[in-house]
């Protein structure tokens, strides 16, 4: 497990540096009564503040509050234009800025969840931030009418300028918004209809473009300060080994070398004057390690572990109806598949790092994070200091995936910054201890039994997952009766975060859970990658058993799912499903739904000797509502990318207990003459409010999974394709 | 002592000659449009040009570029003017986190040097840096339109 550090008794206690609050972080409320009511501007916000989502500059600058992270998915921008709808505003006069995790408490966490993962960015703060807006409108509105000694009810407001029709009189939202300030805010104020939306529904660029063509966006590892030193770390290869011990006086001497330390029990680092300088001192370090208990333990120990699991006695179950065992008795013909899917790296371009500077009475952190408060977490945590004294400053993040909701990179720079005290600390990790000391997609197996009647209608599904619990290790205190519900993401009976969608008479879906000693996290999609292409994989079986369209087969179980159903019928009918391939081309087609949105793709591939060759990908959703069309359909391609790449070139394997996979040449990445063609249907039923930078991945897999299959006659169900011999042509 | 000129300037840095390239361009110059993010020249993200010869710096040694003229992303633009690519860039609002677009943007102007019409296949073939947000359609739509600006 990972190292824990002391946590000072006036700091609060809100959970343990080891991630168990990446996700549903909370204050508690005797937090907020210790930071008092010292309501006050965080030191970067512009003031004229109007409620606590826009301030407006008197040149008329719109600045707009964003505290979920951005990381390329672009719900910056999307937050944006709800508030600026809302709001009214001149769009090209809208800049954003950040209050920090300390801002936050202490407006008594008045800006909510900075969370960002969970495809939630947008689907759950919707609500709340175009109320803002609206709030800051009424706000500057009835400021103007106060000015001219008319009626607010007798004004209105556009595009930044307010009117009063009557007298002809004009003013824009920069001359008034000081007056405006000392207004009370209207609480609950009525919205928009989406039909109205002029900036918001809109496929607008995105507002952090500029600076990165440039090369000027500052990320987490771009990030200076003088005086700063860096620092090259080093974890105990194996999971939940230590330090016994290494030798500094081997390399103290080298060229820039500042300092040797160990950081927490599994970790040592070099701090230098460089990085460079650093990395290199410390691949010269000679270090012992107790490599503990998991030293054996192998990709095959923990396959063989997870396939005894796959007929284990269990009482975790995630969907069940009906009876299953008397289904398949009496079925006229049973099909069966066991699927197994691999660890995965997340593998940000952007290694983790963050810098800290720790004095006595202070403690203050510069990174990337998906969850500005789980850093901030983290560095109270680390540093033992109250939390008014500790804060953290948010930077461009290099990607996230997921893999930046976890901020032990934060806890390790706090950690290595307290044994130099006044000195700013830049924490790199180098590519390769990234990569084989993260945390990673959990690995599953499946084992499926189906049973079908004479006329081939599926009478009974059974699903046995047996493996890796994510809550289990990142949220325990989400468990339920030691059991992770998340492990059925997809499955579920309904609800919003992943609901099955097929009529199936007697279900039944549970799960063994097995957790190797490698670390699990949450990633892109998280469990939805592996459930989709179990369920839809499997799906595909069933249909070729019962010698049926595999889209036929499925619309018959779909009758009570019409938002599943409408964007699988969406994807079939743009790919022309009633219509032959062209010659050699062979097509798959699947469904899922998760993190609130539905959504569908349609393959088409050739393929010949080991290559695959994706002609053309179909892929559709329905989040509900389409903030920014544009950023969605990028959004939906390059999920491809990366599911895609996972299915082909990834795959974590297990040696001596420690990862194998340590760059981009052995874990590889879709790169342009890989990338298929993919296009989107944006179809939003405009009843709900669902995700986008996660689900589409969902289908990505199973869609050509199923094509290789309608190809070849071969079904893959082990993965990477790269250890079948099976590559992108 | 090592002189390097890079975007047009002399910087004399006090580096071991075996420090790769980009860390003297990001830690002695302080440079940092340049990124790091595999070390061992697979994924683009360092891409500098030497000579006008686009190259993956993080394992090309500062001895090696030393009487080189060497641009980074910060010296591709001319007299505050954008270059046709960057241009293109911002049209085609190809970034998202835009992480590896400095080597991108860099590869792709050695590209259009190169071949200053390029077809798909082309740009398949000298495209080769990874972006693990996965903006290919949008890079590929960009060089060809920087090719016809």
């Amino acid at each position: 497990m990972n190292f824990v550090p002391k946590m000072n008794r006036r700091a609060f206690v809100i959970g343990s540096a080891a991630g168990g609050l990446a996700l549903g972080f909370g204050l508690p409320k005797s937090a907020l009564a210790a930071v008092g009511d010292r309501a006050q501007f965080g030191e970067n916000l512009t003031s004229n503040e109007l409620g606590i989502w826009v301030a407006i500059k008197p040149d008329d600058t719109v600045c707009i509050r964003i505290v979920r992270a951005e990381m390329g998915q672009g719900s910056q921008t999307g937050l944006a234009q709800l508030i600026a709808e809302e709001l009214e505003a001149d769009w090209s006069k809208v800049t954003t800025e950040y209050p920090t995790p300390a801002d936050n408490v202490k407006r008594k966490r008045a800006w909510g969840n900075y969370n960002s993962s969970g495809s939630r960015a947008i689907r759950e703060s919707h609500q709340y931030v175009r109320e803002g807006g609206a709030a800051a409108r009424l706000m500057l509105i009835q400021a103007a009418a106060n000015e001219w000694k008319v009626p607010a009810s007798e004004c209105t407001a556009s595009n930044s300028t307010i009117t009063h029709a009557a007298s002809g009189k004009t003013t824009t939202y920069g001359k008034v918004a000081e007056a405006a300030a000392k207004l009370p805010v209207p609480e609950k104020p009525a919205l928009k209809n989406p039909k109205d939306w002029k900036i918001a529904g809109k496929p607008l660029k995105r507002l952090d473009t500029a600076d990165k063509v440039v090369g000027k966006m500052m990320y987490s590892i771009d990030y200076t300060m003088p005086g700063m030193l860096s620092a090259a770390i080093k974890d105990c290869p194996v999971f939940g080994g230590k330090v016994k011990s290494f030798d500094a006086a081997k390399v103290s001497g080298m060229k820039g070398v500042k300092k040797v330390v160990q950081v927490d029990d599994k970790s040592v680092a070099v701090v230098a004057d460089t990085w460079w300088q650093a990395k290199t001192a410390l691949d010269a370090l000679p270090i012992e390690w107790d490599k503990g208990s998991n030293e054996k333990v192998s990709s095959a120990s923990i396959a063989k572990w997870l396939e005894e699991g796959l007929t284990a006695e269990t009482k975790f179950v995630g969907n069940k109806a009906g009876d299953t065992a008397a289904a398949i008795a009496g079925a006229a013909k049973k099909v069966e598949a066991v699927y197994s899917y691999p660890y995965q790296n997340h593998a940000c371009l952007e290694p983790m790092n963050a810098t800290a500077l720790y004095t006595a009475d202070k403690c203050e952190v510069w990174t990337s994070s998906q969850n500005g408060e789980a850093a901030y977490a983290a560095a109270i945590a680390a540093s033992g200091l109250h939390a008014d004294k500790v804060d953290v400053h948010r930077l461009m993040l290099g990607t996230g995936f997921g893999r930046r909701t976890r901020s032990e990179y934060v806890t390790e720079a706090v950690l290595i910054a307290k044994q130099m005290p006044g000195t700013p600390i830049k924490l790199l990790k180098s590519r390769e201890e990234d990569m084989t000391n993260g945390v990673y997609h959990p690995v599953t197996q499946c084992k499926l039994t189906g049973a079908l009647d004479k006329d081939g209608n599926v009478t009974a599904l059974q699903m046995r997952i047996s493996g890796q619990s994510i809550l289990a290790y990142a949220r325990p205190e989400a468990m339920q009766a030691g059991a992770d519900p998340a492990t059925f993401q997809g499955l579920n009976p309904g609800g919003a975060e992943g609901a099955f969608g097929y009529d199936i008479p007697n279900l039944l879906i549970d799960h063994s859970m097995r957790n190797p000693h490698i670390p699990p996290w949450f990633w892109r999609g998280v469990n939805n990658n592996q459930n989709a292409i179990y369920l839809e994989s499997f799906i595909d079986e069933m249909a070729h058993a019962a010698g049926q369209d595999p889209l036929a087969f499925r619309r018959k179980m779909m009758a009570k799912f019409p938002k599943h159903l409408g964007v699988l019928n969406a994807v079939a009918e743009r790919v022309g499903w009633d219509k032959p391939a062209p010659q050699g081309v062979f097509r798959g087609i699947c469904q899922h739904m998760g993190y609130g949105s539905y959504v569908a793709a349609a393959a088409e591939v050739s393929v010949s000797g080991n290559k695959v060759k994706m002609h053309r990908i179909v892929a559709a959703t329905n989040p509900g509502h389409a903030v920014n069309p544009a950023q969605i359909e990028r959004q939906i391609a390059c999920s491809f990318v990366y599911g895609l790449s996972a299915l082909f070139h990834g795959g974590i394997t297990i040696k001596d207990g420690a990862v194998v996979e340590t760059n981009f040449d052995t874990f590889g990445s879709i790169r342009m003459a890989e990338m298929p063609r993919v296009e989107s249907i944006i179809m939003p039923t405009n009843d709900f409010w669902g995700g986008v930078g996660e689900p589409t991945i969902f289908v990505a897999a199973p869609a050509v999974l199923n094509a290789i299959f309608a190809a070849t006659g071969k079904r893959y169900r082990t993965f990477p394709l790269k250890d079948q011999n099976l590559q992108i042509g | 002592m090592v002189r390097l000129n890079i975007n047009g300037k002399d910087h004399d840095i006090d580096v071991d000659p075996n420090t790769p390239l980009l860390w003297a361009i990001r830690e002695n110059v302080g440079l940092t449009g340049t990124k790091y993010g595999c070390g061992i020249a697979q994924c683009g993200a360092c891409t500098v040009h030497v000579d006008g010869v686009a190259t993956r710096s993080c394992s090309y040694p500062v001895s090696a570029a030393v009487n080189a003229k060497i641009v980074t992303i910060e010296g591709l633009a001319q007299n505050g003017v954008l270059h046709k690519v960057q241009k293109a860039w911002l049209e085609h609002d190809v970034p998202q986190c835009g992480y590896c677009q400095s080597g991108q943007i860099m590869a792709a102007v050695e590209l259009l040097k190169n071949k200053p019409k390029p077809t798909d296949a082309d740009i398949d073939r000298e495209m080769t840096n990874i972006c693990r947000c996965g903006t290919f359609q949008q890079i590929r739509a960009a060089i060809h339109a920087a090719a016809n600006a």
